[in-house]
């Protein structure tokens, strides 16, 4: 039989298998390889909550799913070409994200009578049988006998045997997608370093199963994806928690100040601290906390002292630092508090992604307690959105909210990293210090941008005592006169109103300047609602697409922007709250598109979603 | 660049620090608003007047509190200081010390600050033995918000809240910081500024986390609390005041001793001949074991009771161990000295790059 190369310009991936298959790990290592080999890509890695869930079973399922191409890639694709499964649960959890048409391959070893029992088939009801996937092209490979094969005069055990089958697979989609195997063989190199069997034991499975697909005659086609015509420049593969941490970093640099980072360990915000503790030659401090208020409360404490204070989490441990960011806000103190929201009130479903924390980020805090919020738009974004959140607490002495989700934090992109001499720089303010001249120190005297100095301990003559009692105006002395409160409530408002003299102005991203529709969103969905708008656009619609970065304040010109378009939509995986910010700042009618599954929208939807509005507005 | 560099570059701007303190340089400007009577007054004239001993520049010297009464202390301090949140001042504190190791950090709690709401974190800052200093003043109430029982307040006690008499067993502060490993564990109490004075400063010159319990008056909510112990007259028979290698004597002409009959304490009266002090416990602050038991002199038989133990103040315990904030700093300057100082640019690229024409 000859094998056809076809030429595709993008192409959706998912690998499914036991969260002990390594598809994870397939997912990152197929990407690396195809973000080298010049395409666009964006992934979605999902994972159950648990570690090791029932073996074998529907919610033990871990998917990585990837969409590459040789055109502009925003999203990790709506439905997926091709499907790898590495047991029943894994067809079973995923086959309704599989195009029809597309292409199954399934390990049959993962579909016996025990795989089928605890995938929940029933008796004698094995899917590759029973004609049910007719709308499919299955591909069959016992990838667990393969792999048992390649290896067995390795002498490697049961278990690592058993572990290498990913590998397998892995190499089998090399050969299918004409991707060279090098990238992988020189990870596994350094991974496996100090396990040469175990490395070579992978590297052999990986070709076995690169030359499986070469010599067998169960695939008809190959697929070429030719590179992808995205800005020159030296790239590499990013994740959104990976480009936060270095965001971090770098502002840190920029202003010449140390990174205290006082954590406590959450889902889907963990890996932030794991990078950065490994950051120690870079000026960076990290303090695993014993609980997500003492992470806030040291990085106050730390910020009191001189350095940039950061701390992270993830929604339920953002509601449990609420009152520390509130004396933050007191005491005028730069503190980045990084928020990478998951799904759900309490617990939720902590490894899926949602936007629901904007107005608890605006307003969870007792008091009037107005703070800055900044949402990186993607993966590579995040290290600007974290450069800018820290460059804006460390310059305007204010606590700001860094809102990510778990689709950012996971999910990459292949990412034009900038050159230090390319940052900003960070320009901190500390208060010199003062002879004994008899003048008293005045903590909170302000200038003109309505920004105290940073005072800190270890400079003679300007001892003084913050808290987080009402304070009279300029002498931070405690106060309970009625004015003072007033004016100090005002003062703190105003002074994160004035930070919009001091962000960019907000930009369309897609589209006319004015016009009929504009598609407003913040955070993750940007990669959504641009596909969405610019397929809408060359389908002839008159619509345009804006993504709010800075949500506290917001740019000076938004309410200009809004107010050029008859229709404003405000797709959120969220019930509406930046609508509802929006229509209480600007007085517009905008409309919500809403989404709260955990997981982020499709293109596919979204543009239903708009052509409806679009036809109830005729 | 090390926080020290920053401040020679941005701040100091040559001024040179004055160190010929006394007392008088401590005290702000600010008046001072606890009740009249209250025990905070002397704890404060204590530590100013302590300050001067301590060998340390005004401007590195810090306070931090965090709610209750005597959460106001670093308002009157004309040092660095912070009035922060319920109980969170030992967080806040441990992130300034690991920070900024050079500074002289001070934290000033209640019973409720550190044994109710932020029982966690006193937990963990004794047990990383971060260097700094924790004065918590025990006064079994919570006399901020007028009057509820805390959790060092004795079952049974009468307040606001327990109209019948609280329920809950007492928490013991002693025994809660030697079971969380603390370094320094001490006792003292506001009318004796002596003892007191001469406790504070064994806390500043001890490496980790000194804990020096303070029993401090309640004039308003809690009269009185500590009455037997403070009071001249029952002080004697009902307090006992420790010296290192000094046999455990109290009572009103020095004529009791504690003695350990195996691993009993027993009091014993030195009056006759069946007992001297050669055979008495030698206190031995390092003696963890015996540390303990003397924490336990606490909840106890009715005064009169020849099994009733006298309450013990001064160090019960101290010992030397790795500082949390110093040890991070080690960390950190192991991988400088192995790395050296992190190129960013390097960093930014990662370990596979790609060019796109």
């Amino acid at each position: 039989m000859q094998v056809k190369d076809q030429v595709r310009d993008d192409v959706t991936i998912r690998f499914a298998g036991d969260s002990g298959d390594g598809m994870q790990l397939t997912g990152s290592l197929f990407t690396n390889t195809t973000a080298l080999h010049g395409n666009d890509i964006r992934t979605l890695p999902e994972f159950p909550a648990e570690i090791r869930a029932p073996v074998g079973t529907v919610p033990g399922v871990s998917s990585f799913q990837l969409h590459f191409g040789s055109k502009e890639i925003m999203t990790p694709g709506d439905e997926c070409d091709v499907l790898v499964v590495m047991n029943s649960a894994a067809l079973k959890a995923n086959l309704s994200l599989l195009r029809k048409g597309g292409i199954i391959i399934a390990n049959t070893s993962g579909f016996d009578k025990k795989n089928l029992n605890l995938a929940k088939y029933g008796e004698g009801n094995n899917p590759l049988e029973n004609g049910s996937l007719s709308d499919y092209i299955v591909i069959e490979v016992d990838v667990s006998k393969l792999t048992k094969e390649s290896l067995s005069d390795s002498g490697l055990s049961h278990k690592d045997v058993e572990r290498s089958k990913n590998m397998f697979v892995l190499g089998l989609l090399y050969w299918m997608y004409n991707r060279p195997l090098d990238s992988t063989i020189s990870f596994l190199n350094h991974k496996f370093a100090k396990k040469p069997e175990i490395a070579e034991g992978n590297i052999k499975v990986l070709k076995d199963g690169y030359h499986y697909g070469e010599t067998t005659e169960v695939f008809a086609e190959t697929y070429t994806v030719k590179k992808a015509h995205i800005g020159p420049g030296e790239y590499r593969s990013i994740t959104g928690n990976e480009a936060t941490v270095l965001g971090l970093v770098a502002a840190a640099r920029q202003g010449n100040l140390p990174l205290f980072f006082g954590s406590y360990p959450i889902t889907p915000a963990s890996d932030i601290l794991h990078e950065l503790s490994a950051l120690k030659n870079y000026g960076v401090t990290t303090f695993q906390a014993e609980d997500e208020i003492a992470a806030v409360s040291s990085a106050i404490g730390a910020a009191f002292g001189g350095s940039l204070g950061v701390t992270s989490s993830s929604g339920p441990g953002v509601a449990l630092k609420a009152e520390a960011v509130g004396l933050a806000v007191m005491l005028e103190l730069p503190l980045v508090i990084l928020n990478i929201q998951r799904a759900g009130p309490s617990t939720g479903m902590p490894t899926k992604t949602e936007q629901s924390d904007l107005l608890q980020a605006m307003y969870g805090r007792n008091g009037e307690s107005p703070v800055v919020i900044i949402a990186p738009a993607t993966p590579g974004d995040c290290f600007d959105a974290a450069f800018e959140a820290s460059r804006i607490a460390i310059e305007h002495m204010v606590p700001v909210y860094f809102l990510s989700d778990g689709y950012l934090a996971n999910g990459s992109e292949p990412w034009r990293f900038p050159q230090q001499k390319d940052l900003k720089k960070v320009n901190v303010r500390f208060e010199p210090g003062k002879n004994g001249d008899g003048s008293p120190f005045l903590p909170y005297v302000r200038d003109e941008r309505l920004v105290r100095s940073w005072a800190i301990p270890g400079t003679p003559g300007i001892e003084h005592r913050v808290g987080g009692l009402e304070k009279e105006v300029d002498t931070g002395n405690v106060s309970y006169e009625p004015d003072n409160h007033q004016m100090m409530t005002n003062l703190r408002k105003d002074r994160v109103d004035k930070i919009a003299d001091f962000i960019p102005l907000q930009k369309i991203d897609s589209g006319k300047e004015q016009g009929d529709i504009l598609v407003v969103g913040w955070g993750s969905t940007y990669g959504s609602i641009r596909t969405a708008v610019r397929e809408l656009i060359s389908e002839g619609f008159d619509v345009s697409h804006a993504h709010i970065k800075y949500l506290n304040p917001f740019p000076k010109n938004l309410g200009e922007i809004l107010n050029n378009f008859s229709t404003i939509i405000v797709p959120e995986m969220n019930s509406g709250q930046l609508v509802k910010l929006l229509r209480d700042t600007f007085f517009v009618p905008a409309k919500g598109v809403n989404k709260v599954k955990g997981r982020p929208f499709f293109v596919d939807e979204l543009k239903q979603e708009i052509k409806s509005i679009l036809s109830s507005n005729e | 660049m090390s926080i020290e560099t920053i401040i020679d570059l941005h701040l100091n701007n040559g001024v040179p620090s004055e160190m010929n303190y006394t007392g008088k340089d401590f005290s702000s400007d600010q008046d001072v608003r606890w009740c009249p009577g209250c025990g905070d007054y002397t704890i404060l004239k204590q530590v100013q007047t302590a300050m001067p001993d301590i060998g340390v520049k005004k401007e590195d010297i810090v306070f931090i509190s965090g709610i209750g009464c005597a959460a106001r202390f670093p308002y009157y301090m004309n040092t660095f200081g912070m009035h922060s949140i319920h109980g969170r001042a030992a967080a806040i504190a441990t992130g300034l010390k690991i920070s900024r190791p050079e500074l002289s950090v001070w934290v000033i709690s209640g019973d409720g600050d550190s044994l109710s709401i932020g029982g966690n974190h006193f937990l963990h800052l004794l047990r990383r033995n971060v260097n700094v200093n924790y004065l918590l003043f025990n006064n079994q109430v919570y006399g901020l918000t007028k009057g509820q029982y805390s959790p060092t307040a004795p079952t049974g006690s009468v307040s606001k809240s327990t109209p019948y008499g609280s329920i809950d067993h007492a928490v013991n502060p002693l025994s809660f910081a030697l079971g969380a490993d603390g370094s320094f564990v001490a006792r003292a109490m506001d009318r004796d500024p002596k003892h007191l004075n001469q406790m504070i400063l064994r806390a500043n010159s001890h490496r980790g986390t000194s804990m020096l319990e303070i029993y401090q008056n309640c004039i308003v909510f809690n009269d009185g609390a500590f009455e037997l112990f403070t009071d001249k007259k029952s002080r004697p028979a009902e307090a006992i005041y420790l010296e290192q290698g000094e046999p455990l004597i109290f009572g009103d002409k020095n004529d009791k001793g504690i003695r350990l009959d195996g691993l009993t304490p027993k009091v014993v009266s030195l009056g006759n001949s069946e007992f001297s002090k050669d055979d008495l416990w030698i206190h031995d602050e390092k003696d963890k074991t015996k540390s303990y038991m003397l924490s336990r002199f606490f909840d106890q038989p009715e005064p009169g009771d020849e099994n009733r133990m006298p309450r013990p103040f001064g160090v019960l315990y101290a010992e030397e161990r790795p500082c949390y904030d110093e040890e991070v700093n080690r960390q950190i300057s192991g991988v400088v000295e192995r790395k050296g100082v992190g190129n960013l640019d390097e960093l930014l690229r990662g370990r596979e790059t790609w060019i796109v024409e």
